[in-house]
């Protein structure tokens, strides 16, 4: 299984790209996803936050991950 | 009552979200004008970019105004107006405008939506500077 990830605002910049694809083996969970990414990106752990959303929705660290999900990465928020 | 949520790379019209929550129904319209601002923290600053998570950010604006519709039950209509893209100083940000019957809940459930949106809506701000430019709150 293999998943792609959207990014935005300082997690484009940091990785260089607004659509990574992570191969198979994928990450399972949103936990696995995050510990995956800060090690392959040192800097993404720098941030303030870092959440990651499934399917337009906060996912909880547990949240499973599957490839048909539409999964991005949530740097701090700025709106307003 | 559903609200008018929006994100868009158009100069926002302040007047037309006003019209949108026009009611008889409501004796107080109470709205919030989030403007460019031309320093932050005592740097100049030029202009703005807003990115957004378009799908992302109008699902959280629905989850918080469906919120402000649980806290004030009396709430009449909403209207949310983001702008993204670059925008110079001066220009319209976002515009919150909320109708209710009375004005307290309509100055209260105004903040709330405009706090809450600050906090959880998909958007982001990169400030230019004279020398450079910057994620705003990306970093501790």
């Amino acid at each position: 299984m293999s998943l792609k990830v959207s990014l935005f605002g300082i997690t484009r910049d940091i990785v260089g790209t607004s659509v990574i694809e992570l191969p198979a083996p994928a990450p399972a969970t949103v936990g696995e996803l995050l510990a995956e990414m800060r090690k392959q990106y040192p800097a993404l752990g720098e941030l303030r936050s870092c959440a990651v959303a499934v399917n337009n929705e906060y996912a909880s660290l547990d949240q499973p991950l599957h490839t048909v999900d539409e999964i991005a990465l949530i740097p701090p928020v700025a709106g307003g | 009552m559903t609200p008018h949520l929006e994100i868009t790379d158009q100069p926002i019209n302040v007047a037309a979200a006003l019209a949108a929550v026009q009611t008889d129904a409501a004796g107080a319209v109470n709205a919030f004008i989030g403007t460019v601002r031309n320093q932050s923290g005592g740097r100049p600053v030029r202009r703005l970019h807003y990115e957004s998570y378009d799908s992302m950010a109008l699902t959280q604006l629905g989850h918080v105004v469906a919120q402000a519709y649980e806290k004030w039950p009396m709430l009449q209509e909403v209207a949310v107006v983001h702008r993204k893209g670059t925008l110079a100083l001066g220009d319209v940000a976002v515009v919150v405008a909320v109708a209710t019957p009375h004005r307290a809940e309509s100055f209260a459930a105004c903040q709330f939506i405009i706090d809450t949106l600050k906090q959880v809506v998909t958007i982001w701000k990169r400030e230019e500077y004279e020398d450079g430019t910057e994620w705003v709150a990306a970093h501790p």
